[in-house]
């Protein structure tokens, strides 16, 4: 059997879920035996590439690259997991939703609390734009599973990536499900 | 008192004629999932996740507010109710900005523990974020409305346990809101005794105890039961 | 107050009428297009006509054309004339010596006018209703004294019941039944509610009966006091009417000064006594726990049923609520009897209806047809169809609780049965008419916008389940919902169809689903297409 072409993706979040899944430690050893990290912010590609199996996506979509990079996720890949609590409500990255504008938090962030240069950041096409309302993944796209927690511990993580990469409908409940 | 016989999930279960089917059941062993309910203070119906099915009644029905009838058939967690408790569930959660991950709640909370029993492991609905506040002005107690369900547990024990009549509901549908007073800061309030009876009542990290911090915010859940059993069958019983 | 004393008021009242009366619509549709000018006007025209002896000028309620208002009528030549201006005045008068005019006149044999059957508005239009007198005159408060000196409580609900009388709030309940169950009750106390909370969009029937003729609601209010026991009732009207507050005021006033609420109605033994309770403007206050949540002082938000209010209602006793319509249909059964009232309509929906039409129609107004008659004869006949060569596309029934009738169905005759089949109620009365220019996805969205902003907050579903829904109704207009979303809101529709705790909720969706059964493709030509993604992998071949 050829092996899983995984990706994970960090979108609007810590990387604290990308933390989390190191911690899957020597674990790590045995998923790498069954499947190939095709893009990752742990490893060197620039572009989402096509026929992508799995993909755990980090992260709220939250500015206008986000935006289109979960789109073209979606088109290449067979199996979404919005992978921790931003990818699945926007948990504290959509905190910023309730002002409805971008420019109370650049400029709270950029000007006010500044300690040199105080200066909002405008790079067009280098330093992306944020969206006005951040939005969970499903939001967008269909995802098809959700693995909620912030973040969600290694173990959590495993259970799931192991039923996946088994190719059984994953499972989860009980305590896996717990947001927080 | 005259006994009633019915069946619960398909258990024979015998309960007092004033019996609500949620206190049939739960003498029977039989658990069904609520919200707005709290021991010791009225019920009102409003959270809709206790709703059963009663063969040959079209309408479902409230367990909380409920009386058993001889010969009832109830049923508590078809498919269909179980859908519906975790639309509830997922409407609540888009209503307001309830961030599990920063929440004094977090880990001690029901809304989150029903998320989980329940299976709501995503919200469906667009999040609405409304724009809320935090009320800091007392000096013991904090209101945050941003992970309040209207539930109204804390005014129902203002009113019925503490007898203060403190807290109550402004306003109507999406805008309803837990006010102190008439609407005046917390820390302002002429009537609040200072009990802290709310904060325990509260189901989620909406009331709580200032100072603490992320998942901190653990409460007696037995409290205001023990003192309303105290007060009206004069058993203390801790 | 005694049968003689009453007979002499209407005999003096009768005594009284001029050669000519000039009755000019005083009701708050003609109000509101200067029919107070008109009738000072005609005062004036009158007197510097010298006619004052020969003709009255009388104010009175709807006389149901509303949209040709102000409305001044002629009797006896039977003459309505519309759109009348105060400077037309003295033209108006001039008519009376028989000097030709080209002011407007209505066509009083127009099916508008021809199709209707009063009883609900037998007065309205016609007695003054400042002045008790003008509707003893027309045998006011004599199925009163009849019941009070007639027959038994036991006996009047029966006539009530024999009368096939449903209540006209929207639902349809028997009248007799509830009547029956709160007479049944035993209390020291009971009580006797109108409800005067008429909220729904477009619908304005209770203030015309209010406005027009607030005696005959307060006869019925007495007769059914008598009825159940209860001595006690309050009249629960929205704020929104000023002018149907004031005319109760004064009717209550007046019926107190003549005996006729108060210690002692009709000199018997029988007490009753009417508040007036105004509400502050919540339509959720129009179910009837929340409406006597108000009542009591308290936040007005409903409750769960059982206890119904007939077994525990205002402060736990057993209480009687019944709308405006309901209560305007009493004094007719019980001066004609119940087969009189029984013979009209259909074989379930007895009597008639009164509903206000508006919307795309050519004839907005009150009308008051027979149960049973089919919509087309109300809105292309009465109505006289869409206005400027539009076609009718839809009519809604029962406001934000109804549903959108498609033109196919009109010939579907009015009654509760047939109106509930398709997915529409009866409701109170209101009727909004569509043409081809309305987007209906955009009329379920207003009517949940109207559900939204009124639902109480007090149960999940319909306080967060209508933000929900209209939401993604407005993601439907603004082209930005998927076949996803259509779903969502379908199975919404049905969760708080079913999970909400009073008929606000259970009842919101109604709109949605009706479009959605008649008109899903104005929904799907509003789709955009999902996001691409690789087909998905049969299950049993796991998941890859």
């Amino acid at each position: 059997m050829d092996r899983l072409r995984l990706a994970t993706v960090w979108l609007g979040g810590c990387s604290g879920c990308h933390m989390s899944f190191l911690d899957l430690d020597e674990w790590l050893l045995e998923l790498a035996a069954r499947v190939e990290l095709v893009y990752s912010p742990i490893v060197d590609h620039k572009v989402y590439p096509d026929n992508v199996d799995l993909c755990l996506i980090e992260g709220a979509v939250a500015n206008h690259d986000n935006l289109e990079l979960v789109h073209r996720i979606r088109e290449r890949t067979r199996v979404l997991v919005s992978f921790g609590d931003c990818a699945v409500s926007g948990n504290v990255t959509a905190m910023r939703n309730p002002l409805r504008k971008t420019e109370p938090v650049l400029k709270r962030a950029y000007l006010e609390l500044a300690d040199v240069s105080p200066r909002i950041p405008a790079e067009p096409g280098i330093v992306p734009t944020l969206l006005d309302r951040v939005a969970a993944v499903h939001e967008i796209v269909p995802v098809e599973y959700y693995l909620p927690g912030c973040p969600p511990p290694a173990e959590r993580i495993r259970t799931l990536l192991s039923q996946l990469v088994e190719g059984r409908e994953p499972r989860l409940n009980g305590g896996l499900i717990k947001p927080g | 008192m005259a006994a009633k016989t019915l069946t619960i999930d398909g258990q024979m279960v015998g309960a007092a004629e004033d019996q609500t089917i949620l206190e049939a059941a739960r003498d029977a062993g039989i658990h069904i999932p609520t919200l707005c309910h709290l021991e010791g203070v009225q019920d009102v119906g409003a959270c809709r996740l206790c709703l059963v099915e009663v063969t040959g009644i079209n309408k479902l029905l409230p367990a909380c507010v409920t009386k058993v009838t001889e010969g009832w058939e109830v049923r508590t967690s078809s498919e269909r109710l179980q859908r519906y408790r975790r639309m509830v569930l997922e409407l609540l959660f888009a209503e307001r900005n309830h961030v599990c991950a920063v929440c004094v709640a977090n880990g001690h909370c029901e809304l989150q523990n029903l998320a989980v029993s329940l299976g709501m492991d995503h919200v469906r609905f667009d999040y609405q974020h409304p724009r809320l506040d935090v009320d800091l002005s007392h000096r013991l107690f904090g209101m945050d409305h941003n992970r309040c369900v209207l539930c109204t547990r804390c005014v129902r024990t203002c009113w019925y346990i503490e007898g203060a009549g403190t807290l109550n509901v402004a306003g109507r549908g999406e805008k309803s809101k837990i006010i102190t007073d008439l609407n005046a800061p917390w820390g302002d309030s002429t009537t609040c005794t200072s009990c802290g009876k709310c904060v325990m009542a509260c189901p989620t990290g909406a009331l709580f105890y200032r100072g603490v911090t992320v998942a901190e915010m653990e409460r007696d859940r037995g409290h205001l039961e023990y003192i309303v059993t105290a007060r009206e069958k004069k058993q203390w019983i801790v | 107050m005694v049968l003689e004393e009453l007979v002499q008021i209407k005999e003096q009242e009768l005594a009284s009428r001029k050669k000519f009366t000039l009755r000019c619509c005083l009701a708050a549709g003609c109000v509101s297009s200067n029919a107070q000018a008109v009738k000072d006007a005609l005062d004036r025209a009158v007197k510097e006509a010298g006619l004052e002896k020969e003709v009255e000028v009388r104010g009175v309620g709807c006389m149901r054309l509303c949209c040709e208002g102000p409305l001044v009528a002629v009797d006896p030549a039977e003459v309505l004339f519309e759109k009348v201006a105060p400077a037309d005045c003295d033209a108006l008068v001039a008519t009376l010596k028989g000097v030709p005019s080209q002011l407007k006149r209505g066509d009083l044999t127009a099916p508008f006018f021809k199709h209707q059957l009063s009883i609900v508005l037998e007065n309205c239009g016609l007695v003054d209703p400042d002045r008790i007198e003008s509707y003893i005159a027309a045998d006011g408060y004599l199925a009163l004294r009849n019941v009070l000196r007639e027959m038994t409580p036991q006996e009047v609900v029966q006539l009530v019941t024999r009368s096939g009388l449903r209540g006209r709030g929207g639902a349809g309940y028997p009248t007799g039944l509830k009547w029956a169950t709160v007479a049944k009750t035993t209390s020291s106390r009971k009580f006797v509610i109108c409800n005067a909370d008429e909220g729904d969009p477009g619908a304005f029937m209770d203030r015309s009966v209010l406005e027009s003729d607030p005696h005959r609601v307060i006869e019925g209010m007495i007769i059914a006091a008598y009825a159940v026991g209860a001595d006690q009732g309050f009249i629960y009207v929205r704020a929104e009417y000023p002018l149907a507050i004031q005319r109760l005021q004064t009717a209550i006033r007046q019926a107190k000064q003549y005996g006729l609420l108060g210690s002692g109605v009709f000199e018997s033994p029988f007490n009753f006594n009417i508040e007036i309770r105004i509400g502050a403007g919540a339509f959720v206050c129009g179910e009837e726990t929340a409406l006597m949540a108000s009542i009591e002082g308290r936040r007005g938000q409903p409750r769960p049923r059982p206890p119904f209010p007939a077994e525990s209602g205002l402060w736990g006793h057993p209480t009687l609520i019944n709308n405006v319509e309901t209560f305007a249909n009493i004094p007719p059964i019980a001066l004609k009897g119940a087969e009189w009232f029984a013979g009209i309509g259909t074989e379930r929906s007895k009597g008639t209806k009164v509903f206000a039409l508006a919307g795309k129609i050519t004839n907005t107004g009150l009308i008051e047809v027979p149960m049973g008659t089919p919509l087309r004869t109300i809105v292309e006949e009465m109505g006289g169809g869409a206005p400027e060569g539009g076609q009718i596309k839809a009519v809604q029934t029962g406001g934000p609780s109804g549903g959108c009738i498609p033109a196919s169905q009109l010939d579907t005759p009015v009654d509760y049965e047939s109106l509930a089949k398709l997915g529409s109620i009866m409701g109170s009365g209101g009727m909004i008419v569509m043409d081809q220019t309305t987007n209906m996805v955009d009329v379920a969205r207003f009517f949940m916008e109207f559900c939204m902003d009124e639902s109480c907050g007090k149960c999940v579903p319909c306080r967060a389940g209508t933000v929900q829904m209209h939401h993604l109704l407005r993601k439907v207009m603004d082209r930005k919902a998927t076949s996803r979303d259509l779903a969502k809101l379908e199975e919404l529709c049905d969760m708080v169809k079913n999970t909400s705790l009073c008929g606000l909720g259970q009842t919101a969706p109604n709109p949605v689903l009706s479009t959605l059964r008649y008109f899903r493709n104005e929904y799907l030509e509003l789709l955009q297409p999902a996001p691409k993604q690789p087909a998905a992998v049969a299950p049993a071949t796991g998941i890859f």
